[in-house]
């Protein structure tokens, strides 16, 4: 995977951000506060200028610099959230052009600490760790397993998708839909689901690839 | 829902461009979208920044001014503004005393604060930080994200603001914030929810019969939903809430606050009830506030903040105020 397989990523994760914007938004007003689709998709629009202003030229460097534009831009809590995943990612990538699926496990595995550790939620809090565990766990064993990149990112996906619909049962313990209390169960977490496009749109990257 | 915008996605920009052409005593760079008392940086006084999403008018903009903020930075609509705007808004007041943070307890708010916090740091500037958390509708606990930051805001920034023009250092500056904020406990109820602009429909649904118990100031929904009754029944569950929490006594500082789509005559009618709660518990409202000062957008509902006074905290709070959404002794 080099530069432009990261940048085809994010330009998947944008469409995807972008088109999915009003239900992302809809699944928020339900236990939050009605604007995850609109500033994620603020966020992402922001990223692909940013990439368009100054080319990235390492893989590492693309997912840098968009989260940084994540965290300039979004505000709320998934603009520190995702702008640190995104940028842990880009760190533990290092300056290297090709990057094995090792190493895209490893940066990932980078991403989700980064993300616990600002946000402190585990899984079961009803966040997008409940989508982003399974999946990166997912991707690690079909990788080790020895699947092709683009099996082992279709597993990937379906396990942050799974992860995420399994939200709907939980009671929220962390963010804004922890003060509904027993109220947050039967809705599914919106943090969750644009995790969940996020791991579709790296697997539709890999499609191109 | 109509309403008096010219685009969802210039709301920000357009009330700042307002907001500077109405207060001449403020300046307003809407590029980094920070609201700036006009004298600021003042030489060795601690700089006061809060911040948080749109909505919440004249909370944090209209609070700016001699003897409360220095600056704020206004998010997009209920969204926590972006570190970068924090760390712009810090430089601009930092007098060589130090900045306080004022942070409302939501994720957002306190992830980008914390971030702005440590960058401030890197270039030198001491910045210490307090996190209100007032309203009692929450259960402070492992599993939720704690109290959330509400009407006690304003008695923070006021309070603190007044102790900072007199020149006291950082730490006692953030001291006493702290202390405002562990004197004060808030409970909101709605009546209908407010509709976010780019949502363009209210964020929950209440029917003619049912109001919302403990509502907080994004739109996010309450803990309970129950029916609606009197006001005079309505005001007492709000005051036994507060008063389940910390029993109520001695002189006490009041804000019933509407939520911005509440007429003010139905805010006195509560009042009334709030009053005479306090009077049967032994407490006594020695100055209070009536009015739209923390909205949630065009929320109907209120809500009521109690600070239990000192005579340090009374002497500031009557300290000279001058900004566009409070203004006495000067």
């Amino acid at each position: 995977m080099d530069t432009s397989f990261f940048l085809a990523w994010i330009k998947e994760a944008a469409t995807a951000v972008q088109a999915e914007r009003d239900h992302l938004t809809q699944l928020d007003a339900a236990i939050g506060d009605a604007d995850h689709g609109a500033n994620l998709d603020r966020g992402f629009a922001a990223v692909r200028q940013a990439l368009a202003d100054t080319p990235p030229e390492t893989p590492g460097a693309v997912l840098v610099q968009a989260g940084s534009a994540l965290i300039r831009k979004v505000g709320g809590a998934s603009g520190p959230l995702y702008g640190t995943a995104f940028r842990q990612m880009g760190r533990a990538l290092g300056d290297a052009p090709e990057i094995t699926p090792a190493g895209l496990v490893t940066a990932l595995e980078a991403a989700q600490e980064g993300v616990q550790k600002l946000g402190g939620a585990a899984e079961g809090d009803k966040t997008l760790v409940d989508a982003f565990a399974p999946a990166v766990r997912a991707l690690a064993q079909a990788v080790q397993d020895g699947a092709k990149l683009e099996d082992a990112l279709e597993t990937a996906t379906t396990a942050a998708e799974e992860g995420a619909r399994a939200t709907v049962p939980l009671q929220a313990r962390k963010g804004r839909a922890s003060y509904l209390g027993p109220r947050s169960v039967g809705h599914e977490d919106p943090g969750a689901a644009s995790t969940a496009l996020i791991f579709a749109a790296l697997r539709r990257a890999a499609g191109q690839a | 829902m109509k309403k008096l915008i010219n685009s969802v996605d210039t709301i920000v920009t357009d009330t700042l461009h307002g907001v500077a052409a109405a207060h001449p005593s403020l300046r307003v760079d809407i590029e980094n979208r920070v609201i700036y008392r006009r004298d600021a940086p003042r030489q060795g006084k601690v700089g006061l920044v809060s911040g948080g999403g749109a909505g919440h008018e004249p909370l944090h903009g209209g609070f700016v001014g001699y003897g409360m903020l220095d600056a704020a930075c206004p998010g997009e609509v209920f969204t926590s503004p972006v570190p970068d705007q924090m760390i712009e808004a810090s430089k601009g007041v930092d007098g060589g005393a130090g900045v306080l943070h004022i942070v409302k307890n939501y994720t957002g708010d306190v992830l980008n604060f914390e971030m702005a916090a440590e960058l401030c740091a890197d270039e030198g500037i001491e910045v210490a930080s307090v996190l209100v958390n007032d309203d009692v509708a929450v259960q402070d606990s492992l599993y939720t994200a704690g109290r959330r930051g509400t009407g006690a805001t304003l008695f923070v920034e006021k309070i603190a603001g007044a102790l900072a023009e007199t020149g006291a250092p950082l730490a006692e500056v953030a001291r006493l914030a702290q202390e405002v904020n562990e004197r004060s406990r808030s409970f909101g109820v709605a009546l209908s929810a407010g509709t976010v602009p780019a949502a363009g429909k209210p964020t929950f649904d209440l029917s003619d019969t049912e109001i919302e118990l403990g509502i907080g100031i994004h739109g996010e929904p309450g803990r309970t939903r129950s029916t609606h009754r009197e006001a005079r029944e309505i005001a007492r569950l709000a005051m036994d809430a507060i008063n389940d929490d910390v029993p109520l006594s001695g002189d006490t500082l009041v804000l019933l606050n509407g939520m911005g789509g509440t007429p003010l005559l139905e805010l006195y009618i509560v009042y009334a009830e709030v009053a005479a709660y306090l009077e049967e518990k032994g407490a006594t409202a020695v100055r209070r506030l009536v009015g739209n000062y923390v909205t949630s957008l065009d929320m109907q509902g209120f809500s009521v903040s109690v600070c239990r006074l000192t005579d340090e905290l009374t002497r500031l709070w009557d300290a000279p105020v001058e900004t566009p959404g409070l203004r006495w002794g000067r």
